[in-house]
């Protein structure tokens, strides 16, 4: 019996990224980006966020198009819903952020993706935010991430992968570890 | 000016490994040293610890361990005994009480200024000590005043710290070791936990190291692994030499009473603050070892060693229940803090432009940029073993023929 083996795509340009971890040993100011987004206030709790420019690579870079994302509080909160939570954001980007990570290693790893999932959900106690409770804080008590993961690969393997991508994700690193943060008025 | 061929720096195992080896090269050289020989080993070794390896492996170019018990551990005076013996049965020409103070190249070769004159030699080993300066990170700034902040190098046993809460920073064979011991003396330990690199004492009935060193886990090379980057900054292996041979692992901390917190990430108006990524941390570790317990009954099948005791798997590190993410270092709850946050060579007199930007010396498995230029005893130099004693045998053959070569062709 032959077996043909079909080269692993998980859609992400490896030697790309490769390429690019090793022209930073020759040049590592490349490896400085700044990230951007504006925000307006549109009317009560709704605001909208657009993001198109950020810098890195040496130079200002360009998304293909401006994103706009609008940001609210629901109806329960007596807002009008024309947008998720900013907490619901930070759920997305961890999200992204992950499962970018996952598809990215598993490619670096020859392990073919054939589906990836995941249910996350984060618990916050609002006596924070109202300012009922001086001793609860504002943000997160907690966040847990489920994966379901199909893959041609062992148990461990999938869980090595689940673990590389917290390793090298950086909003699990920026939910997990302090971040200096200032707030001016122009 | 004195001349020799070749200058060795450090009479550690590695200095006296390269000098056996270039001694059977008939090159001329000496070797400087700061203090007496093995001097890290006389000066900046806790009471209780023992080397992490056991004796039999204690092999150095035409050297071995042969005392009575070869699966135990050597003690930090038996290591300056069997180093000074070593250095004497090869009557390595050490030159002790001779501090380097800078070294420079010039046409010839490199001029090496000491407290007891100027050396010029053809070309110089480097056998710094990978575990001479001990590295605390930037965020000791922040430590409030009245917290005694001490380092593995100065440590000895628990009864010179304060009674009270002691906070260990870095759980790799330093910091799990003396966590224990300050733990059980009853000064109660939080030891924050980064990235490390979780193995058994024993396994399948033999020493770990005994299967990695056979499994040939320990040879493998520089050249030859997917992600030097990474393997170079491995922290140390959670390892204890005693006498019973005991597994000393975060399970086994956390069931001695010791709290696990996450990797130390800031400290804020005097609050230690922890990472939330604790559970990864574990995670990552756990996986790695069962990536090496794999490797190790792979091997074993092949060379038929399965007649002994069955593979297993070790209970994954458990999460715990409450893992604070803060801890107030003004509340008098910690009294001491010990940064087991790893170590660095002192090359602060190496003034040959071969540094890379985060000051490491620049080198292609210890053939640095500069011709004639050498390192040893670094993480993975040009072997997963090059920081044990028993790497330093390889190291220095192989690093002796390429100074012999550069030698002869100048």
């Amino acid at each position: 019996m032959t077996t043909i083996q079909t080269p692993v795509d998980n859609g992400v340009n490896v030697e790309a990224l490769l390429g690019v971890r090793e022209a930073l040993a020759n040049t590592p100011e490349i490896a400085q980006f700044q990230w951007r987004t504006e925000v307006s206030w549109v009317n009560g709790t709704h605001s909208r966020s657009s993001v198109d420019t950020f810098y890195g690579l040496g130079e200002q870079q360009q998304h293909k198009t401006t994103f706009t994302y609008d940001v609210d509080h629901p109806l329960a909160f007596a807002s009008q819903d024309n947008g998720i939570t900013p907490v619901e954001y930070v759920l997305v980007a961890l999200g992204g952020c992950l499962t970018a990570g996952i598809a990215s290693i598993a490619q670096r790893r020859g392990i073919q993706l054939r589906s990836v999932h995941a249910t996350i959900e984060a618990d916050e106690d609002i006596h924070g935010i109202l300012g009922a409770d001086p001793d609860v804080r504002n943000g997160f008590s907690g966040v847990r991430v489920t994966y379901t993961i199909d893959a041609d690969a062992t148990t461990d393997e999938i869980k090595a992968l689940v673990a590389q991508s917290q390793k090298r994700s950086a909003v699990y690193d920026i939910l997990t570890n302090p971040t200096p943060v200032t707030v001016d008025l122009s | 000016m004195l001349k020799t061929t070749a200058i060795v720096v450090g009479a550690g195992h590695c200095g006296l490994a390269m000098s056996r080896c270039l001694a059977g090269r008939s090159i001329d050289h000496v070797v400087l040293e700061r203090g007496e020989v093995a001097q890290s080993w006389r000066t900046q070794r806790w009471d209780s610890l023992r080397l992490l390896t056991p004796s039999w492996m204690t092999r150095l170019p035409g050297y071995a361990y042969r005392g009575d018990d070869p699966d135990g551990y050597l003690a930090a005076p038996d290591v300056v005994e069997l180093i000074e013996r070593y250095a004497k049965e090869s009557a390595a020409p050490v030159r002790a009480n001779t501090t380097v103070t800078s070294v420079r190249k010039d046409e010839r070769g490199y001029l090496v200024q000491t407290d007891q004159g100027l050396w010029h030699g053809r070309s110089v080993v480097l056998a710094p000590g990978a575990s001479t300066v001990p590295k605390v990170p930037a965020l000791q700034g922040g430590v409030p005043a009245g917290i005694t902040a001490i380092t593995p190098a100065d440590y000895r046993n628990p009864s010179q710290l304060s009674d009270g809460g002691v906070l260990v920073v870095g759980a790799s064979a330093s910091g799990i070791q003396i966590a224990a011991e300050v733990h059980r003396s009853g000064r109660p330990v939080t030891l924050a936990v980064g990235e490390h690199v979780r193995m058994p004492r024993t396994y399948r009935g033999k020493d770990i190291l005994w299967w990695m060193d056979a499994a040939g886990v320990l040879d493998e090379r520089y050249d030859q692994i997917p992600d030097l980057i990474r393997a170079r900054n491995l922290p140390s292996m959670q390892l204890v030499g005693s006498p019973e041979r005991t597994t000393l692992d975060l399970n086994s901390l956390s069931q001695l009473g010791v709290h696990l917190v996450g990797r130390l990430a800031g400290i804020e108006d005097g609050i230690a603050q922890f990472s939330g990524s604790l559970p990864n941390t574990f995670a990552l570790a756990d996986l790695k070892l069962g990536r090496l317990l794999d490797t190790i009954d792979a091997w074993a099948t092949d060379a038929g060693l399965d007649g002994g005791d069955p593979p297993r798997r070790f209970a994954a590190t458990a999460v715990p229940a409450h893992a604070p993410l803060t801890l107030d270092l003004r509340s008098g709850a910690v009294q001491t803090i010990l940064w087991a946050t790893g170590f660095r060579p002192d090359l602060s007199w190496l003034d040959v432009p071969v540094f890379d930007r985060k000051g490491h010396v620049r080198h292609d498995g210890g053939v640095t940029p500069s011709p004639g230029l050498y390192l040893m005893g670094m993480p993975f130099l040009r072997r997963r073993k090059s920081t044990l004693i028993d790497g330093a045998a390889a190291d220095a053959t192989d690093l002796s023929e390429h100074l012999t070569h550069y030698l002869d062709s100048n």
